[in-house]
């Protein structure tokens, strides 16, 4: 057998699946004492461009309560065309369609290797993708011309028949109206007065025409009573229909036209603006596949959702004010987008914010917004950086059959052996509140469901899920029993069809007194890891800081750990509150490798005495004759040692002689562009040097092994001291087996 | 400091001739005395030797103690599917845009100051961005017309000059774009709203011109219903009709008034629109009020544009405020017009034009001095069409006599004739009908009594004598009691009543006593070759000769009335056809012939048009045919239409009531 290793990432790659344990104690009190959960990561869009596109519909379980999808670990009379569901092993009739099956003669769903396999549902009509841009037009005007030339590129990117609509919001919100002739036309709305869904309903009942059957294809309602008759849906449109009509309106788009008047902020409708982006929306394409793009230039100023108020005077909230309780405007603020992203979220709608401005913009009253939908969350200084301009178009990066590599309106349902039931997930989700028989009543992220709502995916989207091992210690499992999950993921793909991708994974169950070592060796150190940290941040944003901590800290995980201890997901020092919701936002969405690359920053030197090697993320790896690579997912940085620094100052790289000088200065150059080209969001690149300001990312990150407090290493050509008051992790150790040793005892 | 102030003490004292307090006169206003007493520039500063002139007002007098803004014009029409199948809009916007090129402007300056903005509305309201670095015009629609608000500032308001192409595109597209309409319910309060509030948030007073066809039953602050109820009249709820349905107009006005904003209103109303209560606000608001009855593009859109240019070309004053000050012994106690009051001695007028007169009632609090006479003064304090802050002042002096007689000799029976028309109309609000034609017909009895008892005792009891200066004041009267104001019969439009109501209240003198007793000239007896304008004659039936052609005018309406056995030469040069059966009545205009006749008659209608704020409508009646009962009723003098006395019965009415108080 290969060993666990091997096994995890053969898993990993056909599945999108870790599991923290690969073997599961089999009892409830057994599990509780390892401490990490029975828990795993999973990649529901994992890109598999080998898996075949199955064009019939799955075969489901009969009973009502199990409806679990027929599988290669399911049990198959070939003779009596029967099947034995492996989950509640009910025996099911396979349907008239099955009657050619045999052991010669399987379908793709039975076969071993399709343990994940994708269905193309015909049925229903093909959805247009809809994006509705929401745009602030409170900045200044480079910033908005960049904004408007990287919307006119994405425009060029939508495929035709892609509906878009346009929604500008300053002191005041308008709608536009697209396609109309000659004078433009928007619906202008007030930026205090947030209006409900309903209101605006009847307001525009004369233009927007309610599809009154979502069935039916979405702009040309027909119906048998009535002639087919063309409803005139002027908020929404093809791109192909109105692309030249957009191009000149974005052209002519102004700034806001509102004076600011000295010493104020300019008046700003984030709220409102995207309260009726999701009545737009809920109204006239429920549950069909939508993205609403919300650019904003600085925070929310007035009406709901607002999040400072008007006087530059008063400076937007700190963590110091949260914690002081002196933040008046976030509670509300939370309150109103979250009412928001539950209603986007019902109606599969994704919230996406771009966020561009130099102070905070609100992002963390927002945050819910994608965080719900799965939308994306960009923060960048401007609209005019090549951060947000390249980050912006890889949202719309295409896979190889030209389709957008996102999916829409997801659902996740999980089926478990009676041995296990799900506590939860923690992702860019909301529940879908489906009680069913493999619900756990302990809760663990969103749980007490096992459906939840993905409005947005993308092949990196990735959820962790927890799980409990209910088995009573004295009903013991079979040898050799296994226990199965089903992950069955609906979804909207980019080319309007509707697919399901099914995987289905089993584990061994082992007696944790007589396997230990069984289990022990199946653990993955990494999921682990990335598990525990996702729970920590969950915890982080919905309790007090100060206790996540103690709280990990009483956990028992070596080195993840204390890099996680210092990193923005948990700790707020030096960072904004919008920063954080950043941070937290990415890392409970994105998979394991790059999950690591945030908890564990990789650092890779280069130097004339060998080839590029990863080295330890320590103070003593920064050394005056290497160059190092940074990675930490939201920076990339290049750190020139003080002896190269000096080297490339004085200009050898363009002397012909010192052509390998040369070549050592673009190594890392050419790594981290490899590294930008893939990375959504783009990150942040930092080219600096020893001494330079721009050092203090690479030296906020590193291990703190020297600092000013420990003098020992000046004199020492090993490294550069920190000057930090933060442990080092060989303090943290110790101070960790000693609590470990002291609570065994 | 007017012509009434006494100098003294060698020029540094003077004593106001209004309160009698002796003031010190400020240093950079003094000036040496001459040998009688008056200073030596009394020539040279017109405050000094004039009866009326302007100051420009200082910061002080202006609001928030900032220069105004110049002021500004919003037109704001309604597009709901009659006013676009009867043409109206296409009229308006084709009028518009040359008729903007006339905006009122100050001598010395090449272009108006006045800016102009847009809104169209029906159930929503649209307004329009005409920036002049537009290449089209943008439209913005608010549809929270509970809470109406204006969506941009910045390109809303504009020199029409700078923006005339992107205005000149607007106002082709806007019957376009709205053409195929079926919207027909309308807004109304939150269109006056939200032009008052554009008006508010550019910081400037201004004008809206609004062109409104149905009664708004939008769903909306000031839906109204209709509410005409026939079997009110003569009744005590009979006043009912003449108020606003709900207290938001009146709110509406208020705020209006406290913005400087005046509102305009052109009526094209099918049926009951309920002018009494939309018309409330231009009434406050010192705007006036237009209606034109089922409104046809070719018979009444020369009227409507004829009226549409002569309010925009208006010199108006904005923002305003009027104080009237008196000397000792009288005060004044009642304001008429279109005015606002928010206490009882300050005249408040969003805008005020060269048409508005306000009519001030005063009583004696006191004996009046024979010597000093009584003084008036009124000042006015206004923003001009170019943004600059005025203050205008008139002042009279008028003599005091203990005689009867001379109190009688030095009447203006025209000045009363408004005066008890405005109280009158005023008074119909509070006060059953009945009892106030009671009052007015025993005021005149009283007047006349009163002299006859003082001033003409020597003669016969039974014979009824009239002063000199009041020798029309019984026939007027009599007008006035026939006005369909006061006349309370269901054949008579309510709105009609209330229309003519809120006319007059802000009417002169000279408009009142057209508008009472019409203008009747003979045009067969003219004579085409002189000048001469032809003797009016008077209003009644008797005066018709079947040979005739009468022209008849009271500065609403013109009606030409013809005999069955006219002239054919009068009719050829005037119609240009060969007898009086070929003439049609539909025709509103004359055509131009060439001829004496026709200039004649044309040159005659202009010079009494061209007097009048509002443009008259020709109407063509015919002896013996329908139209002529329209006619009749302008015959004052004869028994009325709808039962008002004949002048002669009237009189013997009064001439009773006076034996009556006599005996």
């Amino acid at each position: 057998m290969a060993t666990f290793l091997e096994f995890i990432q053969q898993n990993e790659d056909r599945d999108g699946v870790r599991f923290s344990w690969n073997v599961w104690p089999s009892s409830r009190l057994e599990a509780t004492r390892m401490v990490v959960p029975v828990a795993s990561l999973f990649t529901p869009l994992k890109e598999r461009p080998d898996l075949p596109p199955i064009q019939y519909e799955p075969v489901l379980c009969s009973r009502t309560t199990c409806r679990a999808v027929l599988n290669p670990l399911c049990q198959v009379d070939y003779r009596a065309k029967l099947w034995a569901c492996n989950f509640c092993y009910q025996r099911n009739q396979f349907p008239p369609t099955y009657a050619g099956i045999s052991e010669m003669n399987q379908p793709a769903e039975l076969l071993p290797q399709f343990s994940s396999i994708e269905y193309v549902v015909q049925r229903g009509p093909q959805m247009p993708l809809i994006f509705l841009y929401v745009v602030d037009t409170c900045m200044e005007d480079e910033d908005l011309q960049a904004l408007k030339e990287s919307m006119q590129m994405s425009l060029s990117l939508l495929p035709p028949t892609a509906l878009v609509g346009l929604i500008t919001f300053g002191r005041m919100v308008q709608v536009h109206e697209l396609g109309c002739e000659g004078i433009s036309k928007s619906y202008v709305f007030r930026g205090t007065k947030d209006l409900s869904a309903k209101q605006l309903q009847v307001i525009d009942k004369k233009t927007i025409k309610k599809t009154s059957n979502p069935e039916n294809d979405s702009y040309h309602v027909c119906s048998a009573s009535r002639p087919c008759q063309p409803v005139e849906q002027e908020f929404l449109q093809p791109v192909q229909k109105i692309d030249m009509n957009l191009t000149d309106l974005l052209g002519e788009l102004q700034r806001d036209p509102w004076p600011v008047p000295q010493g104020k902020r300019p008046l700003r409708s984030s709220g409102v603006a995207l309260s009726i982006a999701v009545g737009l929306l809920e109204c006239t394409f429920p549950n069909t596949g939508a993205h609403i793009l919300m650019f904003i230039g600085g925070p929310g100023t007035q009406g709901p959702g607002m999040v400072v108020g008007d006087e530059l005077k008063l400076p937007i909230r700190s963590w110091h004010d949260i914690e002081k309780d002196n933040a008046n405007y976030v509670k509300k603020a939370t309150k109103h987008f979250e009412a928001l992203a539950n209603r986007a979220a019902t109606n599969g709608h994704v919230i996406d914010i771009y966020a561009c401005a130099l102070d905070q913009t609100g992002l963390l009253e927002m945050k819910c917004c994608p965080n719900y939908t799965g939308g994306y969350m960009v923060m960048g200084d401007s609209f005019n950086t090549s951060l947000f301009k390249q980050t912006f178009q890889r949202v719309f990066t295409k896979d190889m059959q030209g389709q957008f590599k996102m999916g829409f309106g997801g659902t996740l349902e999980i089926k478990t052996s009676r041995e296990i039931k799900i506590s939860g997930a923690i992702g860019p989700c909301v529940s879908l509140n489906s009680k069913g028989p493999c619900v756990s009543e302990n809760e663990i992220g969103t749980g007490g469901t096992c459906q939840w709502k993905i409005c947005g995916l993308n092949p990196n989207t990735t959820l962790a899920l927890y799980f409990e091992v209910v088995n009573q210690h004295n009903a013991p499992i079979p040898q050799g029993g296994r226990g199965a999950i089903q992950f069955v993921t609906q979804y909207q793909h980019s080319s309007g069809q509707r697919r399901i991708r099914v995987t289905t994974v089993a584990r061994n169950w082992a007696d944790a007194q007589t396997q230990i070592q069984n289990i022990a060796a199946s653990f993955d150190q990494e999921a682990a890891a990335i598990l525990m940290a996702r729970l920590a941040v969950y915890r982080a944003e919905t309790e007090e800081g100060p206790d996540v901590l103690r709280w990990l800290d009483r956990q028992l995980i070596r080195l993840f750990m204390f890099h996680l201890r210092r990193s923005p997901f948990l700790q707020v020092f030096n960072n904004s509150p919008d920063e954080s919701s950043y941070y937290r936002h990415h890392f409970m969405r994105q998979d394991l490798t790059q999950s690591l690359i945030m908890i564990q920053p990789i650092l890779y030197a280069y130097s004339f005495n060998g080839p590029p090697e990863p080295v330890l993320l320590d103070s003593s790896s920064i050394l005056p004759d290497r160059i190092l690579l940074m990675d930490t997912f939201f920076q990339i940085l290049i750190y020139h040692g003080e002896t190269i620094a000096q080297w490339r100052k004085s200009g050898y790289q363009d002397m012909p002689e010192y052509e390998n000088f040369r070549h050592l200065l673009q190594a890392p150059i050419d790594d981290a562009q490899e590294i930008l080209h893939s990375r959504f969001p783009m990150p942040r690149y930092i080219d600096t040097e020893h001494g330079g300001s721009q050092a203090r990312f690479l030296l906020s990150k590193v291990n703190p092994s020297q600092t000013h407090n420990n003098m020992y290493a000046w004199g020492q050509e090993s490294g550069a001291p920190i000057l930090t008051d933060d442990v080092s992790l060989q303090v943290f150790m110790d101070h960790l087996k000693k609590l470990a040793v002291s609570s065994a005892a | 400091m007017c012509p009434f102030m006494q100098f003294t003490e060698g020029g540094r004292k003077y004593q106001c001739g209004f309160c009698h307090c002796i003031n010190d006169v400020p240093p950079f206003f003094f000036q040496h005395l001459d040998h009688i007493g008056r200073r030596t520039d009394h020539y040279e500063r017109p405050e000094l030797s004039l009866g009326s002139y302007e100051y420009v007002a200082t910061l002080d007098y202006c609001r928030n103690n900032k220069p105004p803004n110049s002021p500004a014009y919003i037109f704001m029409i309604d597009v709901s599917y009659s006013n676009i199948k009867s043409g109206l809009v296409k009229l308006i916007c084709n009028e518009l845009k040359t008729v903007l090129d006339k905006l009122p402007r100050e001598e010395q300056e090449e272009t108006s100051a006045i800016r102009v903005g847009f809104v169209t509305y029906n159930k929503v309201l649209h307004f329009f961005n005409v920036k002049s670095n537009l290449a089209q015009p943008q439209m913005m629609v608010v549809s929270d017309v509970g809470e109406v608000f204006v969506p941009l500032l910045d390109g809303f308001l504009v020199n029409f000059q700078e923006s005339r192409s992107v205005v000149n595109n607007l106002l082709d597209q806007i019957p376009e774009m709205f053409a195929d309409t079926n919207e027909s319910e309308t807004v109304f309060a939150p269109v006056i709203q939200a032009g008052m509030e554009a008006l508010k948030a550019a910081e400037c007073a201004g004008k809206l011109f609004i062109f409104h066809s149905s009664l708004p039953t939008a769903e909306a602050p000031g839906k109204l219903k209709n509410r005409d109820d026939k079997k009110l009249i003569n009744t005590d709820k009979e006043k009912i009709l003449f108020q606003p349905q709900m207290n938001i107009y009146e709110s509406l006005a208020r705020d209006c008034v406290a913005h400087g904003c005046c509102v305009d209103l052109f009526l094209f109303p099918n049926q009951y629109v309920d002018v009494a209560s939309m018309g409330l606000v231009t009434m406050y608001t010192g705007g006036t009020l237009y209606k034109y009855n089922n409104f046809q593009v070719h018979s009444d859109g020369p009227q409507f544009l004829g009226d549409l240019r002569k309010d925009l070309e208006k010199r108006t004053g904005f923002d305003a405020i009027m104080r009237v000050r008196t000397s000792t012994g009288f005060r004044p106690t009642d304001f008429f017009g279109a005015i606002y009051m928010n206490n009882t001695t300050d005249v408040e007028m969003a805008a005020v034009d060269c048409d508005k007169a306000i009519t001030v009632e005063f009583k004696h609090d006191d004996k009046l001095n024979e010597d000093s006479g009584a003084l008036i003064q009124c000042a006015v304090l206004y923003t001009s069409i170019s943004g600059q802050r005025r203050l205008r002042v008139h002042n009279i002096g008028l003599n005091c006599s203990s005689q009867l007689a001379d109190l009688y000799k030095s009447c203006e029976t025209d000045a009363l004739i408004n005066f008890f028309a405005k109280s009158a109309f005023k008074a119909i609000l509070s006060q059953p009908l009945k009892t106030i034609r009671e009052i007015l017909v025993s005021q005149t009895a009283r007047m006349l009594a009163c002299y006859r008892k003082n001033c003409a005792s020597p003669s016969a009891v039974s014979q009824l004598i009239l002063p000199d200066a009041m020798k029309v004041l019984p026939v007027y009267i009599n007008c006035l009691l026939k006005s369909c104001v006061l006349v309370g019969r269901p054949e008579i439009p309510t709105d009609e009543r209330a229309y003519h109501r809120q006319l007059v209240m802000s009417m002169d003198v000279a408009d009142t006593q057209l508008f009472f007793y019409p203008q009747l000239l003979p045009i067969h007896t003219i004579d085409v070759k002189s000048d001469a304008f032809p003797t009016a004659v008077r209003c009644s039936e008797e005066r018709l000769s079947e040979g005739g052609v009468f022209f008849l005018a009271n500065g609403l309406n013109m009606m030409l009335w013809l005999g069955v056995s006219a002239p054919p030469e009068l009719i050829q040069g005037i119609f240009n056809v060969p007898s009086f059966a070929h003439i049609s009545t539909e025709i509103t205009l004359l055509p131009e012939v060439d001829n004496p006749y026709s200039k004649k008659l044309r040159s005659i209608m202009d010079y009494i048009q061209s007097n009048r704020p509002y443009s008259m409508k020709l109407l063509i009646a015919k002896q013996r045919e329908q139209a002529e009962m329209l006619f009749r009723q302008y015959l004052v003098e004869d028994k009325g239409l709808y039962g008002g006395a004949s002048y002669v019965d009237f009189l013997c009415c009064v001439h009773k009531e006076i034996c009556q108080l006599l005996s």
